[in-house]
């Protein structure tokens, strides 16, 4: 499918900056306090949760190329156990986190075995159907609030242990989980199941005549992957307090593809800098504007035509400039937001969404001219 | 009980021919451009304004719906150039991202222009009458309209497709685009043509949908899913197999909805039994879907060659 080169974790400039940007997370709570802005943390607490989700998804889209159109089924199934575990009054988190680790990992075999059989743009629509019948389950559950959710009244207990109710610990749990996580998927595609994995993604009949069973590997990875994405899940439910079908919508599915492709397929810290980027742009878009997909959705449509290999691909290209001034006019945009919150009129979006159109066409027109398409 | 079974026959019947011509944009699309567009839903939506709109406008409902094609086919074609004929040679990864910003853009770009609120479609009076299908059974015109309009533009598609020059380049074009292009078809001008008639039907779905729903924002979001089972099951660039399967799942749709309320409602309170009816109902079409994959990957009526 793609021609992107194998293992550019190995990277020197996306593996520094990746892991600058980990720690640079890890010290969000401090400078959360140092600011007195809670609500800091509760945008970072989703960063990095949403961050679990997206490095999932990229263990099967990046490395394995198995475009998923479904995966925030997990995060509905992983969400949806723990909060009907609560709703019961099981609030244990050893019953109730592999409850739904173990439920989003049979769900991902069930709906692996289904659509792994089929390819291109069938195995896209059968993934989205099959999490679309997850959705409408979750519509219809109506002992557990049907199309309206359900609030969790108490956080899952873990004996004591860890108090998920203090918020700097539900960070520092969630944060210590996309290490954990990352580091994973860093064990999985440099051991040999991962070369298979990224074998089979380059040329799926070369590994099945060199006697790889392709099928299992790839189910395999998806169950890992789902079972991750559960994780995602339970912690999602856990820091809103609430779990609805609106969390498995498939424009969820779609934020989560859109998050790996502009962080780069395939990169250990791709769908890291995909999570920040895409969360931080939302958050200060639409502080200025109610209308902020007006740029957002061209901006998208920008990364595919220009960024190819996405964040992660520009700084491997040699770009890093590019990129790292990317990524930091970004925090420096969240800084000036924070300090001067202001308004800013619709139509100098619209302008900014004209422009970049303008620049699209530009560019086609340079790419294009006088060669047939 | 016969009566009713009419009745949500002719409904299955209107929900499905407005799939289909959803369905129909979209799988030309796919079909000779190989191009996933998930923004075709967004000229659903578009349609459905600009026809709401300009009704309000012109003050009668058929110069609007007349006005809102050409318009639609416009937007589209003016898509097409600037963003969507970069991507044809792109995989469907590609695709679905670039096509999933656009939706993000027209949704945005609708409540600019239209505001949050919506709009309705109002009716003239002679199409709020009903009229009596079989003895017994009133059944709204307009309703009855909508699968009129529906059976004649299968009709015309079909003429297109199968008896004329045009429709022998698009039914070559989805076997084999590089070869067409090789014959000295200009490729790129049939392209941008078959994506303004899609638009333009997408656009007749939406605006056909208006008066009975409301138009509002992201009212294609759900219906693209739709349209996009219904070209997967009907195999990829297929009109017949749209066809069908649109009519499929329309009739699955509108039974499920009709009947198991009832059926449940022996097992559970009426409430109760309404949510779950409603569920189970959208859940047999994906069921219907990963059904036929399973057993037919292509699709029912997969266009030679691919």
């Amino acid at each position: 499918m793609s021609q992107l080169p194998l293992l550019r974790l190995k990277s020197p400039v996306t593996t520094l900056v990746g892991s600058a940007l980990v720690i640079l997370l890890g010290l969000v709570p401090v400078a959360a306090t140092l600011l007195d802005d809670p609500f800091m943390l509760t945008l970072f607490t989703r960063v990095v949760i949403m961050a679990i989700a997206a490095v999932s998804l990229n263990l099967i889209l990046g490395y394995g190329g198995m475009v998923s159109f479904g995966h925030a089924a997990y995060i509905g199934i992983g969400g949806y156990a723990v909060g009907i575990l609560a709703h019961h009054g099981i609030n244990e988190a050893w019953i109730q986190w592999p409850v739904a680790l173990i439920g989003s990992g049979l769900a991902a075999l069930l709906i692996g075995l289904l659509s792994l059989r089929t390819k291109g743009i069938f195995f896209i629509m059968l993934t989205l159907a099959l999490a679309q019948l997850v959705y409408y389950l979750g519509n219809g559950a109506y002992a557990y609030g049907g199309d309206d959710g359900l609030t969790i009244l108490q956080r899952s207990d873990f004996g004591g242990l860890i108090d998920l109710s203090d918020k700097e610990t539900l960070f520092y749990l969630c944060w210590v989980l996309l290490v954990l996580t990352l580091w994973l998927t860093y064990r999985i595609v440099n051991a040999r199941f991962g070369m298979v994995l990224q074998g089979a993604k380059s040329n799926d009949r070369r590994m099945a005549t060199l006697g790889f069973p392709v099928f299992r590997y790839r189910l395999t990875a998806f169950v890992i992957a789902g079972t991750m994405c559960g994780l995602a899940g339970i912690l999602t439910a856990t820091y809103t307090d609430f779990i609805s079908p609106a969390m498995m919508h498939w424009t969820r599915s779609g934020d989560l593809i859109v998050m790996v492709v502009l962080g780069g397929m395939g990169s250990l810290f791709g769908p890291l800098f995909g999570a920040v980027t895409f969360l931080l742009l939302e958050e200060i878009l639409s502080s200025w504007t109610e209308y902020w997909k007006i740029v957002f959705g061209p901006i998208l449509l920008l990364v595919v035509l220009f960024a190819r290999g996405g964040i992660d691909g520009a700084m491997v290209r040699g770009a890093a400039g590019y990129a790292l001034t990317g990524l930091v006019t970004l925090f420096l945009m969240y800084i000036v937001h924070y300090l001067w919150y202001d308004d800013w009129v619709p139509t100098a979006v619209v302008l900014t969404g004209a422009v970049m159109v303008i620049t699209a066409i530009w560019y086609r027109q340079r790419k294009t001219g006088g060669r047939h398409g | 009980m016969t009566l009713l079974l009419v009745e949500q026959f002719l409904n299955g019947l209107q929900i499905g021919l407005l799939l289909f011509l959803l369905a129909a944009g979209l799988t030309l699309v796919f079909g000779i451009m190989d191009l996933v567009n998930l923004a075709h839903g967004s000229l659903y939506m578009m349609g459905a304004f600009f026809a709401a709109v300009l009704t309000e406008w012109t003050g009668s409902f058929l110069i609007g719906a007349l006005l809102a094609l050409p318009a639609t086919a416009l937007l589209g074609i003016v898509t097409e150039v600037i963003a969507l004929r970069n991507l044809y040679t792109r995989d469907h990864l590609d695709h679905v991202l670039a096509t999933f910003g656009l939706i993000l853009f027209f949704n945005e770009l609708a409540r600019v222009l239209f505001g949050v609120g919506g709009m309705a479609i109002p009716l003239p009076e002679s199409l709020l009458t009903h009229f009596e299908v079989i003895p017994g059974l009133p059944y709204p015109t307009y309703r009855f309209l909508i699968i009129l309009v529906g059976l004649l533009c299968a009709g015309f598609l079909y003429f297109l497709v199968q008896r004329t020059r045009l429709g022998m380049l698009i039914r070559a074009g989805a076997t084999n685009r590089e070869m067409v292009g090789a014959l000295g078809v200009d490729i790129k001008l049939l392209f941008t043509l078959v994506f303004g008639l899609g638009s333009a039907l997408a656009a007749l779905a939406g605006l056909m949908a208006a008066p009975i729903t409301t138009v509002q924002i992201g009212m294609g979001d759900n219906i693209l899913i739709l349209a996009l089972v219904v070209i997967v099951i009907g195999g990829i660039g297929s009109i017949r197999g749209a066809f069908i399967a649109a009519v499929m799942i329309g009739l699955v749709d509108t039974m499920g909805r009709a009947f198991l309320p009832n059926m449940l409602g022996t097992v559970l309170s009426p409430a109760d039994a309404g949510t779950v009816a409603e569920a189970l109902s959208s859940m047999l079409i994906y069921i219907l879907m990963a059904g036929v994959l399973i057993l037919r990957p292509a699709g029912l009526f997969p266009a030679p060659g691919r």
